[in-house]
């Protein structure tokens, strides 16, 4: 039972040959069921996603470079910050947890591969045409989406270019992906746990992937529902965000948010399954508190369905649901707490060492951190409405998404590239990476929290001028950034080509887990009979 | 297998139904606001039955304000005979507003009531209104709309003004009356 579909030579036509990589670049790459082809596809997607989406990041800092027009069309500016808010969501970082939990949530838990190989398959490859369907209107005439990556009603409905309804199915494509991967994913971890692999003894990047699994199951539908309605509001004459039809648009953000403040979560719990795997293989030690991490994962996920209308404070709500938001909201503050002190008594006493994946795991629990304690401020009704759609809202998610969630994947790119490569990254190079983008993260996004507060707007090609100065620094700031991670990808391709150390099977001292026990790189097949578990 | 098989149905049928609670959050919202009074909404049909069996509360006045939008890119005018009404609540109003297309083609405009304060909501009532119905109007036209309400005598002791608006919208295409 535990050998899965993928051993079953009806499932997949390469595993006649048992051991050996299919023969050519297509019947490999195209046609492959292996999760660690699929895993690896996933993670470069989302590596050209991520540079794309950031090419369009460093068009937004030009032309907020200085005040004025100068560079883009402000209707241009609306399609990049729209296009880049999207790109880095569902192309970046989604698609890299999903191609992390591809390649070792079969390798952690003791399974030959994924329990639905060939849906992994088409999960994958829905993607890139997907992205094609929206990169594609930015060449269309009218544009690309404009609306902002929350594609508010009427802006998406009313005011939005003739190109919407390949936005609406690109985000349908993007929708049905994460779910196949999630169904996946939930189906591995249930079904396909090595014998004696108990649910508590899964690592915690299994445990918070399988929460987010769930997470992304119940909220990817609503977005494909949200995106449905504002089609046929849009095309065919219905009004369910249209006033005048008896709909209204406040409530497409109450379904938006429905969905958007999971998704949320859907980017930072697989984090903290990374993190969770990296603080005690540094430190080594056992992690402190593994079931309250389990235990804090699954309120946190709970918890995010009853905290979407904290994005709506100022929509004229009653008094008494603005409280509810806001305790609700604060309450998320204590598992997340229990999180971050868990990672911090792990350190304690620890015999620490400070290999790269460390120093992006210590920099992710800082640096998140702050991004959690601004969320606690926005949180706070009365203040809200004066940071309600400022730069302090986009400080805000980009400490926890870029600093939080982005470092996250680095940490895990680090630590996991010599199993996946079989050669240890440049260290030399990973550590510049590293204390460039540190620092450069900081100078991009630290001030923008005073931008906010001193009232400049967020999704604007212009400002008022005595935000010049400190727009500037964030935009050099922001070059900065991009450019570390050029650097990032010069360290990845060298792995990927073998110029480097040869890696052992355990490069690093303190780490456990089943990935460990065998060669590095990965066998194509590994598990192929379940491993004992101690 | 089959524990597998079951589990992917299982999980299948997760994602259909909430792809539908999706669209259940409609009427469910509208349910919401309507239990609620929260958005101003006061869509319902009153009878004027309900106003006979309340008394009027002549102790109490209170001012009824009128306000009209005309949503952007139509050329329509929309104007109340008086700007404000002082009332008793309880006692039966009637109003009139003037609607003029001053487009060159004849168009249905569709108006959407909305009162503020939104606790006030549920307290004005109208038991006939031009915002029931669809309004055509030919080119250059212009039609007397009638309003008839009254505020209920349980209004909030704390609401003296009730500002009722009116949005005026173009219906896409023009439409028979049914």
């Amino acid at each position: 039972m535990s050998t899965g579909s993928a051993s079953n030579p009806l499932a997949s036509g390469v595993d006649d040959h048992h051991n050996h990589k299919p023969n050519g670049f297509f019947a490999r790459w195209v046609f492959t069921t292996n999760h660690k082809d699929i895993g690896s596809l996933y993670l470069l997607f989302s590596f050209a996603m991520f540079l794309t989406g950031g090419a369009m990041a460093m068009v937004i800092r030009a032309e907020l470079f200085q005040p004025g027009l100068q560079l883009v069309e402000p209707n241009f500016f609306n399609q990049m910050t729209t296009v880049h808010g999207l790109i880095m969501v569902f192309g970046a970082v989604m698609p890299a947890f999903v191609g992390l939990a591809n390649w070792m949530i079969p390798v952690m838990i003791g399974a030959p591969d994924m329990a639905l190989p060939r849906m992994n398959n088409w999960s994958f490859w829905i993607l890139p045409f997907a992205f094609s369907l929206m990169l594609m209107t930015l060449f269309m005439e009218g544009g690309g989406p404009n609306f902002g990556w929350t594609f508010y009603a009427p802006l998406s409905t009313k005011y939005s270019p003739d190109s919407t309804a390949l936005f609406v199915f690109a985000v349908h494509l993007m929708g049905i992906s994460s779910i196949m991967g999630a169904i996946n994913v939930i189906v591995t971890i249930v079904n396909l746990r090595a014998p004696g692999m108990t649910m508590m003894k899964l690592p915690l990047f299994v445990w918070t992937w399988l929460i987010t699994a769930f997470l992304l199951i119940a909220v990817m539908p609503v977005l494909a529902g949200a995106v449905t309605m504002v089609l046929t509001d849009k095309y065919f004459g219905t009004s369910f965000f249209d006033a005048a039809g008896g709909g209204d648009p406040v409530m497409f953000q109450h379904i938006f948010w429905f969905f958007g403040h999971p998704e949320v979560y859907i980017m930072i719990l697989p984090s903290f399954g990374i993190i969770s795997a990296i603080v005690p293989t540094f430190s080594r030690k056992p992690l402190f508190g593994y079931a309250s991490m389990v235990y804090a994962t699954a309120s946190i996920a709970g918890l995010s369905f009853l905290v979407w209308a904290h994005h709506m404070f100022t929509t004229g709500m009653p008094v008494a649901a603005e409280l509810f938001f806001m305790y609700c909201t604060m309450l998320i503050s204590i598992p997340t707490g229990v999180k971050v002190f868990n990672w911090v008594a792990t350190m304690w006493r620890g015999s620490l060492t400070f290999e790269v994946p460390m120093l992006f795991a210590i920099a992710f629990i800082v640096l998140f951190t702050i991004g959690g304690f601004s969320g606690l401020m926005l949180a706070i009704t009365p203040v809200d409405f004066q940071y309600h759609d400022t730069y302090f809202v986009v400080a805000h998610f980009h400490y926890v998404l870029v600093s939080g969630a982005i470092f996250s994947i680095m940490a895990a790119s680090y630590y996991w590239l010599p199993k996946w490569t079989g050669y240890m990254y440049d260290d030399y190079l990973a550590k510049w990476h590293f204390w460039c983008s540190l620092i450069s993260v900081n100078v991009l996004f630290f001030p923008m929290h005073f931008l906010g507060l001193a009232g400049m707007p967020r999704r604007i090609p212009d400002y008022a001028l005595q935000f010049a100065n400190v727009n500037a620094v964030v935009s050099l700031g922001g070059f900065a950034f991009g450019l570390s991670q050029l650097i990032f990808l010069v360290v990845v391709i060298k792995c990927m080509r073998g110029k480097g150390e040869r890696a052992a099977a355990k490069p690093w001292e303190g780490a456990e887990g089943l990935e460990w026990e065998m060669p590095s790189p990965a066998p194509y097949h590994t598990h192929t009979t379940p491993p004992e578990i101690k | 297998m089959a524990s597998s098989r079951r589990l992917v149905g299982g999980l299948c049928l997760v994602v259909v139904g909430m792809f539908g609670f999706g669209f259940a959050l409609v009427p469910l919202y509208q349910v919401f606001c309507d239990l609620t009074g929260l958005n101003g909404k006061t869509s319902n049909i009153v009878n004027a039955q309900a106003q006979s069996s309340q008394g009027v509360d002549l102790e109490r006045i209170v001012t009824v304000e009128f306000v009209t939008y005309i949503s952007k890119g139509m050329q329509w005018q929309l104007t109340p005979k008086v700007e404000q009404l002082k009332v008793h609540p309880g006692q039966m109003y009637e109003m009139e507003f003037i609607a003029t297309n001053l487009s060159a083609k004849d168009q249905v405009g569709q108006a959407v009531p909305s009162v503020s304060p939104g606790q006030g909501a549920n307290y004005l009532n109208k038991t006939e209104c031009f915002c029931f119905n669809q309004q055509p109007l030919a080119a250059g036209e212009t039609a007397t709309l009638p309003l008839r309400f009254f505020v209920d005598t349980e209004l909030p002791k704390n609401i003296s003004t009730l500002t009722l608006s009116y949005t005026l919208y173009e219906l896409p295409q023009p439409q028979q009356k049914g």
